[in-house]
């Protein structure tokens, strides 16, 4: 029996988290899951904060996870991480991509913007599992800030295979094929090496 | 074929599937990507109407003519449609007409969540309720049937999780309905045209008609009981996506899903009330069929476990079942509870480069009192800009101003409305503006595109839905047809040039309308001028005034003024498009300008 996995993604506007739990909940359905996915669009879409959930298992219900139950947190900015941190149940993976957006009520509101040890110490009380992914470096190199949401999904495959909760069935060819129909075809080479990058990356962090 | 929709596309390709031939809209989130997705597929015809009640029209008038039709809307789109909604329902069709609203419950793009339900049953019609993608096809596809069947409009509710959840949906092919037929325009005045001597006539058949459709809902196979696990103790009625959480928290207990929430079938209800100890209802928003169970005589429990406010999601409807003691407490699944310490909070903001900026720093800075509208520019309101002090719905803004200056309100105020919200409602308020007179200031912000549900077409724009070139209407023409003697039509970006007007007109004594105008930013056509501006570290001293024009480009640098300690202003290259609003107001020439493009 295939575990069931509840993930949850957090970003902010323009990072392309929506295609990113496009890719996660379609790569579900290849690998012989039941699938399904929520997002909020609407005002999100305008610089706010985004999230989608996405559920792999047996029978899927809800499209939604309840707070508590995620079993998977993949943020793809620092401050939106923390919002999220409660989501997560105990003992839960957390890919962490260690890119700063800061809102207007930072750069122009003086509210401060969290610093990065508190980011790590709030984690340590949820999870073991939480790997800090740089994603703005990795993205640098590869020459394109854009493709930080595939590098965390190429971490994101390599930790479910490290921690055995996907089996040998589901190889990182199976998550590009899906990566692969949903960008345009100038940037498909370019998100297979952000990918496979962030593959190594992940299958780097205990 | 299985493939991964999300419910929006579901709807799209049952209406597709279904051989509907004709659809007609107002976006509106969670409704938007309906109308774009059929507008996708071949042999169809669709298109943006101004308003969700031109909407409605046109796809009564299609059904009329003998084409299966329908129309999609958010949940408060019904209301603009209502009026003929109300008549639809009374003429009945030819062929099958559908009516989609899409509700919102936990508001995440609304103004409220009134539950749509309600008006299926205001109009004696069948509501029919999808819990995911699959039943967002198959209801779609059913609901053109039972419109035909019983020649009535059928409204199909979707709710936000719905819309906007992915699930797997088996594909079938188009089946071409016997309907569609080229036909002769029915000649029949008895039943469509709606003077009081045949609405008379009409009203018995209505109210026949629903009893009929209860007969059906009876045997309507979307209307389901799940036996459960054997244990008798509770049973759930629930319908929409309610009947997943259901599943979900109480995965052993029977449930009788109802795929039709209007009529309810009430022999199938009494039976499974009968066979079981408790009968409660799971549903969001209204008791709705909470109240039509109890009206049966049948005790129920609903609203009384479970929130009236708000989405339902797994955890709420598992938190109200264990405080009503259906589950127990060791059911409940624990928080982490740790404390993220504080977080900038991140409000939707209006984007760099954004048209509108310009004026509500104007407007912020003029403290006029501002009667806003729904779009985009409805983050006028939010901080640094404060420059909204109304906004209730489509088009309220003219209107709301218009009375305020008629009850004397002290000060002159200023409408502001974006061009597709203009189309939408706006016309006719400023037309009372001018019948009326009151110097009421309207500016339309014009960004040549219906903004915040994505970048949808209008009459304005030059293109229809299916990308054919259509005539542009010119608003400063329309707004001097309405009888407006003071109008002006200004680049958004030009700061000083909307200030002179503004300040101008809001000493008129009659009406006045600024247009201010460039396309949003985010269009292909706003993008090819992209080109990121600079702050001269050398001119600026951090008197923080570009900050308060509320543009995400501009941060608080780390360097400080040597003179006064204040951080100096620093452009984010990444982000700044260059429309200049912010070099044009800086005191000291410390933000460069774009070079000269002669």
């Amino acid at each position: 029996m295939k575990k069931d996995i509840k993930f949850l993604l957090a970003g902010v506007g323009g990072q392309g988290t929506i295609l990113a739990s496009d890719v996660l909940v379609n790569v579900g359905l290849a690998a012989g899951y039941q699938a399904k996915q929520a997002e909020v669009h609407g005002m999100s879409q305008r610089g706010g904060s985004v999230t989608s959930h996405v559920r792999w298992g047996e029978t899927v219900y809800s499209p939604l996870v309840g707070a508590g139950e995620a079993d998977v947190l993949l943020a793809f900015e620092k401050a939106e991480a923390l919002r999220s941190v409660n989501q997560l149940r105990a003992g839960a993976l957390a890919l962490v991509n260690l890119e700063a957006i800061e809102p207007v009520t930072v750069t122009s509101g003086g509210q401060p913007y969290p610093q990065e040890d508190r980011l790590h110490a709030v984690f340590a009380q949820v999870t073991p599992h939480v790997v800090y992914v740089d994603g703005p470096g990795v993205a640098a190199a590869l020459g394109n800030s854009k493709v930080e949401n595939v590098v965390l999904l190429g971490a994101l495959a390599a930790q479910l295979e490290r921690l055995g909760w996907t089996g040998a069935e589901l190889t990182p060819q199976k998550w590009l094929d899906e990566i692969v129909k949903r960008v345009p075809a100038k940037y498909i080479e370019l998100n297979k090496r952000a990918f496979m990058e962030g593959y190594r990356v992940g299958r780097g962090s205990v | 074929m299985i493939k991964m929709l999300s419910g929006n596309e579901a709807v799209a390709r049952g209406a597709w599937e279904a051989g509907a031939a004709v659809a007609s809209a107002y976006p509106g989130t969670p409704s938007t990507e309906i109308l774009e997705n059929f507008g996708r597929y071949p042999n169809i015809y669709a298109e943006w109407a101004p308003n969700e009640k031109v909407g409605v029209d046109v796809a009564v008038g299609a059904a009329y003519a003998g084409k299966r039709a329908f129309s999609t809307m958010k949940h408060v789109g019904l209301n603009v449609a209502a009026d003929s909604f109300m008549y639809a329902a009374m003429t009945g069709v030819e062929a099958g007409l559908v009516i989609v609203s899409a509700d919102d419950p936990g508001m995440h793009s609304s103004q409220n969540e009134q539950d749509n339900r309600n008006f299926a049953k205001l109009a004696r019609i069948p509501c029919l309720e999808p819990s995911d993608s699959q039943e967002a096809k198959d209801l779609m596809i059913a609901a053109f049937g039972l419109s035909e069947r019983f020649d009535t409009p059928v409204l199909l509710r979707m709710t936000t999780r719905v819309c906007h959840s992915t699930s797997a949906v088996e594909l079938g092919e188009r089946v071409e309905p016997s309907a569609n037929g080229p036909k002769k325009f029915p000649r029949n005045p008895a039943k469509y045209v709606m003077m009081p001597g045949n609405a008379m006539k009409r009203h018995p058949v209505v109210e026949q008609r629903i009893r009929d459709v209860a007969a059906l809902a009876e045997t309507f196979p979307f209307n389901r009981v799940e036996p459960g696990a054997g244990d008798r103790s509770l049973g759930i009625v629930t319908s929409g996506i309610s009947y997943q959480y259901a599943r979900e928290i109480f995965p052993a207990a029977p449930v009788l899903h109802l795929g039709m929430s209007w009529p309810l079938p009430e022999k199938m209800i009494r039976e499974f009330a009968a066979s079981v100890d408790r009968l409660i209802v799971i549903e969001e928003l209204d008791p709705f069929l909470e109240e039509g169970i109890r009206l049966m005589g049948i005790p129920v429990e609903g609203k009384s476990i479970f929130p009236i406010t708000g989405e339902l999601d797994p955890r709420v409807v598992r938190e109200s079942a264990i405080q009503a003691g259906l589950l127990p407490e060791t059911a409940r699944v624990p928080l982490a509870g740790v404390d993220a310490g504080p977080l900038p909070a991140r409000p939707p903001v209006l984007c760099p480069g954004c048209p509108h900026r310009s004026t509500f720093y104007l407007l912020s800075k003029m403290k006029v009192p501002v009667n806003g509208d729904i779009g985009c520019y409805s983050l006028g309101v939010i901080q640094p800009l404060n420059a909204m002090h109304t906004c209730g719905c489509m088009g309220a803004g003219i209107g709301v101003a218009h009375g305020a200056a008629k009850a004397g309100s002290p000060e002159r105020h200023v409408a502001v409305i974006g061009d597709s919200t203009f189309f939408h409602t706006g016309i006719q308020a400023l037309l009372n503006v001018v019948y009326n007179q009151s110097p009421v200031v309207t500016v339309i912000m014009d960004n040549r595109i219906t903004g915040m549900t994505g970048h949808q077409d209008n009459p304005g724009t030059g293109r229809t839905l299916l990308g054919k070139e259509a005539p542009a209407v010119n608003i400063e023409e329309l707004v001097r047809a309405l009888g407006v003697k003071h109008v002006r039509t200004i680049p958004a970006f030009n700061v000083a040039e909307i200030e002179k007007t503004l300040k101008e007109y809001v000493k008129l004594n009659e009406p006045s309308v600024v247009i201010t105008q460039e396309p949003c930013a985010l269009l292909p056509e706003g993008k090819k001028r992209w080109l990121p501006l600079e702050v001269i570290p050398d001119k600026c001293n951090g008197c923080a005034l570009c900050f308060r024009i509320g543009c995400p480009s501009i941060l608080k640098s780390d360097v400080l003024d040597p003179k006064l300690q204040r951080p100096l202003a620093v452009i984010d290259a990444g982000t700044c498009t260059g429309c200049e609003i912010c070099a044009q107001i800086c005191p000291r020439d410390a933000i460069t300008f774009r070079p000269s493009e002669n």
